[in-house]
C-alpha cells in the first residue's frame, strides 16, 4: 500500500503567478491537491526560456515544469462573470488560497479575502505582496526586490567599484514562498482544532529583509555596515580569503581553517602521501600545530605563533588546491575531517555520487513525450509520508474539476 | 517561580506544542524561532560543561549595545528569541533520564549537530521512539544523514558551495562572489520549520510520527530548477562562457536588467526593464537620443546587444541620485530599487518597520530582533523574550514540568548534572 501523503486531503487554490508558484509546488510535492488557476492562454511563466529540445510552447517551458509539479490546472477568466463564479465554486471547496495578485485587482472583481470571507470561514487565504496587502505595489522584479531588501548589499566583491551582485535564482520570490509555508501549516495547525480560516499576509520586502544574517545583525546590535567580500560573508572589516581556484580552474571554499593538532597532522600525513614535502614551504610549520588543542579564532592576535601556525594551514590548503582538482581536495580535506565545499554548479550538484546514492535527483515520465527528466528532488526526506513530483500540468488539462463543480 | 511562557491575549496556531530542541547556529535555531513565535514552547537544552558554546553564535560578536560576554551576542539573541533553556550534561546518566522524560512530554525533537551524533548520545530516532512512539524528529545537517559524505561537515558557505548557488551569484569573468552571508543557514532554517510544521499536522491527523532526515544542500539543490533543468533536458551545462551573470535575467530574459553606479561612493541601483512595454516607459524617462533609436524597441535586438546597452545604461545613471531615480522609474511603470544600505533599510524604510522588534533579554535588556514578514489576522506571531541566559528555565522546566523539587534541582546543578 501505498503511504499516505502528510499534506492528502487538503486542496489549495493557487492563482498562477511567478511570485508563488514555489509555496503551491512545496504543498502539492508532499500530497496536497494544489489547482493551478491560469487565465485564458495560459499563465505568463509558459511562456519563459528555456523551453525543452528550445521549442517554444504552451507546453515547454522549463521554468513552468519545475515550479508546477504535482499541481492540477484549470483555465479560469476570472474577469467574466461566468468565470467569477467558477472560482467562487472552487473556493467553496478549498481548504488553501495561495495568491501575489496585483492589490486590489482581486477586490475590484469581488473576488478577494475581504469579499469572501464571510462564506468560507475555514478558509485560509494567502497573500503574498510587495510589502503587505495595506501597502503601495510598485512594479517590482526578483532584482529590484533583492536590492532595495538588503540581500544585493552583502553580496558581490573585494573591489568595491565592481557592482553589488543578485544572488541567482529567483531568491525573492523563494524567500517569500518560504515564509508563507510555515504559516499555511500553522494556520491549517490551528484549524485542525478551532475549525477556523484566517487571512495570511506576507510581505516579499519583509521576507528579504529576515533573509540578510549579518547586514541586519551588526546594524540592529552595534550600527556597524558590513561591506562586501568576494565569495565570503560580507563583514565591517575585511576578512581572509576563503575561496581559492584549484588546478582544474574549478573553485573552493575552503571553509573553517584547520584549528587544532588531529587536522595539523592530517594535512602533514596528507602532504607526505603525496609527496610533497619538499615543494611545501608552509609544511615545518605545521609540525607545530602538535601543541595546539585548538586555536580560537579570536585569539590569533594575542598569540602571535598561533597566528603563524593557523596561516600555514590555509597556505597548505592553498598549496594543494594550486596541485589537485577541486573535487580530490574536497574529498581529501572532508575525509581528513575539515569542514570545505567544491563550488559546483547546479546541474553539477545533481550528479554528484552522494546525492544520487541518497536519491535527490528524481526522474519525472513525461507520458506526453514519451521521455523521462531528471528534476531536482525532495528538500526532505520524510520517513513515512512520500515526497513526489508528476510532471507540471497542461494548460487546463483538469478543467473537469470546474464542470463536477458547477453540476 | 514564575511561570515563562508568556500570556498573550490572541490565541496562538502552536499554543499547547513543546519542541525539545537542540538545535544552535542559524540553520537551526532560525527554524525554533519560527516555531515559538508562532506560540510553540520551545525548550533548548544547552551543554552546562561548555556553557552551551557548541553554538558558535553564543558570547560572540555582535554584541548587544555595551553588553558583553556569554550572553551578550547579538546573532545568538536574535536566532533564539521566544525560546526556554535548560542545560543538561549528558554525559550523566541522571540527566539522560531527565531528557527522557522531557522527550515523552514534547512532540517533536529538533537537532542540526553533525549525523551520527544523536546516536551516540544515545537519542537517535529508534530511541526517541521508544520514549514517545510519536514523536517527530527532525535532523538537520549539510549532506543528510546518509550517503557517502554523511560524515562530511557543513555549514551556510560550504552547503552553497556544493549546492550550486555560489556558483550562480556572480560576474562574469569574474571568480564567485556567492551570496554574501549565510543565505543557506537562513534558508535551511526554513524548511526546518516547513518540516517540523508538516509532521506536526500529519501527526495531528493520523497520530502518527516521524523521522525526517533534512541535508541543507539539497533543500538548496532545489533553488534553481530552471537551470538545473536545462542541463538535464536540453544537455545545457551552466558552466559555459558569459555564466554566470546574475545580475541578468534567463528565464524571464530581460534588457536592460541590473545594477548600475549612480552619484555618490558605493551607491547603486538595480532597474528591471521586463518587455517591450517596460522599454517604451523606460526611454522615456531616459530622453536621451539613444533612449529613442529604434533598434532598441524590440527584446531579442536589446538582448543580442546586452554590453552595449548596459553601457549606455550605466552612463545614463551614474550621474543621478539612486532614490530620486528610482522614484522616477517607478513613477513610469517601470521596476526599479535603489541598492538600500543595512542602516537605510533597516531606520528608515517604513515598509517593513513593522519587521524590527525589540525583546527583553533577562541579563542584558532591551534589544532589536528580526520579526516574521507575515502577519496571521487570527493566530498571529509573538516574540518577546530574548534569547535564554544559559540553563535561565531549569527551575520552570524540571520543576514545574519534570516534578523536580528545589533541593533536587540545586544538588544537581551542584553536581554538573544541569
Amino acid at each position: 500500500m501505498t503511504p499516505k501523503a502528510a499534506l492528502s486531503g487538503y486542496r489549495v487554490i493557487e492563482l498562477a503567478s511567478e511570485r508563488c508558484a514555489l509555496a503551491g509546488k512545496l504543498l502539492a510535492d508532499m500530497g496536497a491537491e494544489v489547482i493551478i488557476v491560469e487565465p485564458p492562454g495560459g499563465c505568463e511563466t509558459r511562456a519563459w526560456e528555456p523551453f525543452a529540445d528550445d521549442v517554444p510552447g504552451l507546453e515547454n517551458s522549463l521554468h513552468w515544469w519545475h515550479y508546477n509539479t504535482s499541481k492540477k490546472s484549470v483555465m479560469v477568466d476570472i474577469e467574466t462573470e461566468v468565470g467569477a463564479q467558477q472560482f467562487r465554486s472552487l473556493l467553496a471547496t478549498a481548504d488553501v488560497v495561495i495568491e501575489a495578485e496585483p492589490l486590489g485587482r482581486l477586490d475590484a472583481l469581488g473576488l478577494d479575502w475581504n469579499q469572501l470571507r464571510e462564506d468560507e470561514s475555514q478558509l485560509i487565504w494567502t497573500s503574498i505582496s510587495h510589502h503587505g496587502r495595506d501597502g503601495a505595489d510598485p512594479p517590482a522584479t526578483d532584482l529590484t526586490l533583492l536590492a532595495e531588501g538588503g540581500p544585493v548589499w552583502s553580496c558581490g566583491y573585494d573591489d568595491q567599484l565592481l557592482p553589488p551582485v543578485r544572488g541567482g535564482g529567483n531568491q525573492a520570490f523563494h524567500t517569500a514562498c518560504h515564509y508563507a509555508v510555515p504559516a499555511i501549516l500553522v494556520a491549517l495547525m490551528w484549524r485542525e482544532t478551532s475549525s477556523r480560516g484566517q487571512l495570511i499576509d506576507v510581505s516579499m520586502l519583509g521576507a528579504a529583509n529576515a533573509t540578510t544574517e549579518f547586514a541586519t545583525l551588526w546594524w540592529l546590535n552595534a550600527e556597524q555596515e558590513v561591506q562586501r567580500q568576494t565569495g565570503r560573508h560580507a563583514h565591517p572589516r575585511p576578512t581572509e580569503w576563503t575561496q581559492i581556484r584549484c588546478a582544474d580552474g574549478r573553485w573552493f571554499n575552503t571553509g573553517m581553517p584547520p584549528r587544532n593538532k588531529r587536522e595539523f597532522a592530517a594535512l602533514r600525513t596528507w602532504i607526505e602521501e603525496l609527496g610533497l614535502v619538499e615543494e611545501c614551504s608552509s609544511y615545518e610549520i605545521l609540525k607545530l600545530g602538535d601543541q595546539y588543542e585548538r586555536i580560537g579564532v579570536f585569539e590569533l592576535d594575542a598569540d602571535p605563533l598561533a597566528g603563524e601556525v593557523f596561516q600555514a594551514g590555509r597556505d597548505v590548503i592553498e598549496f594543494l588546491g594550486q596541485r589537485l582538482p577541486a573535487y580530490e581536495l574536497f574529498l581529501g580535506l572532508q575525509e581528513r575531517g575539515m569542514a570545505c565545499g567544491i563550488v559546483y554548479s547546479p546541474d553539477e550538484m545533481i550528479e554528484d555520487p552522494h546525492f544520487v546514492e541518497r536519491g535527490f535527483p528524481v526522474d519525472v515520465f513525461y507520458e506526453d513525450r514519451n521521455s523521462t527528466y531528471t528534476h531536482p528532488g525532495a528538500p526532505y526526506r520524510f520517513q513515512r509520508t512520500p515526497w513526489m513530483a508528476t510532471r507540471a500540468p497542461h494548460l487546463g488539462e483538469h478543467q473537469v474539476l470546474i464542470e463536477d463543480i458547477s453540476e | 517561580m514564575t511561570m515563562p511562557v508568556e500570556e498573550t491575549i490572541e490565541p496562538q496556531g502552536l499554543n499547547g506544542i513543546r519542541i525539545c530542541d537542540f538545535t544552535g547556529q542559524l540553520a537551526g535555531a532560525g527554524a525554533t524561532k519560527i516555531l515559538a513565535a508562532f506560540g510553540a514552547e520551545v525548550i533548548r537544552v544547552e551543554d552546562p560543561t561548555n556553557k552551551g558554546k557548541w553554538d558558535i553564535l553564543r558570547g560572540i560578536p555582535p554584541w548587544v549595545g555595551n553588553a558583553r560576554g556569554l550572553e551578550a551576542g547579538g546573532a545568538f539573541n536574535n536566532h533564539n528569541a521566544g525560546k526556554l533553556g535548560i542545560t543538561l550534561n549528558l554525559r550523566d546518566d541522571r540527566a539522560k533520564e531527565l531528557l527522557r522524560e522531557l522527550v515523552s512530554i514534547s512532540d517533536a525533537v529538533t537537532e542540526n549537530f553533525a549525523a551520527g551524533v544523536m546516536d551516540r548520545l544515545g537519542f537517535g530516532y529508534d530511541e526517541l521512539r521508544k520514549i514517545r512512539e510519536d514523536i517527530v524528529y527532525v535532523s538537520n545537517n549539510g549532506f543528510g544523514s546518509t550517503g557517502p559524505y554523511s560524515s562530511f561537515k557543513s555549514w551556510g558557505p560550504i552547503a552553497q558551495a556544493v549546492s550550486g548557488l555560489t556558483f550562480t551569484s556572480g560576474l562574469p569573468e569574474q571568480p564567485p562572489a556567492g551570496w554574501g552571508y549565510s543565505f543557506m543557514d537562513h534558508t535551511g532554517a526554513y524548511y526546518m520549520a516547513t518540516a517540523v510544521l508538516m509532521a506536526l499536522l500529519h501527526r495531528r491527523r493520523t497520530g502518527e510520527g516521524q523521522w525526517v532526515d533534512l541535508a541543507c544542500i539539497e533543500a538548496a539543490g532545489t533553488l534553481h530548477g530552471t537551470a538545473t533543468l536545462d542541463a538535464t533536458v536540453n544537455g545545457r551545462a551552466m558552466r559555459r562562457s558569459g555564466m554566470p551573470n546574475s545580475n541578468r535575467s534567463q528565464s524571464p530574459r530581460m534588457a536592460p536588467h541590473g545594477i548600475w553606479a549612480t552619484q555618490g561612493e558605493n551607491q547603486w541601483i538595480a532597474i528591471a526593464v521586463r518587455d517591450d512595454s517596460d522599454w517604451r516607459l523606460f526611454a522615456e524617462v531616459v530622453n536621451e537620443p539613444w533612449s529613442q533609436e529604434h533598434r532598441w524597441q524590440f527584446a531579442v535586438d536589446r538582448l543580442s546587444a546586452e554590453d552595449e546597452l548596459e553601457q549606455l545604461v550605466a552612463a545614463w545613471t551614474a550621474p543621478q541620485d539612486r532614490h530620486a531615480l528610482a522614484q522616477q522609474l517607478i513613477d513610469a511603470g517601470v521596476p526599479a530599487a535603489p541598492v538600500l544600505r543595512p542602516g537605510e533599510r533597516i531606520d528608515s524604510d517604513e515598509r517593513t518597520s513593522d519587521l524590527w522588534i525589540t525583546v527583553d533579554h533577562s541579563e542584558v535588556g532591551p534589544a532589536r530582533v528580526e520579526g516574521l514578514p507575515v502577519r496571521l489576522s487570527e493566530t498571529n506571531w509573538s516574540l518577546s523574550r530574548g534569547a535564554a541566559c544559559l540553563g535561565e528555565h531549569n527551575s520552570y522546566v524540571f520543576g514545574q514540568l519534570l516534578g523536580l523539587d528545589e533541593q533536587e534541582i540545586n544538588e544537581l546543578a551542584e553536581e554538573g548534572v544541569i
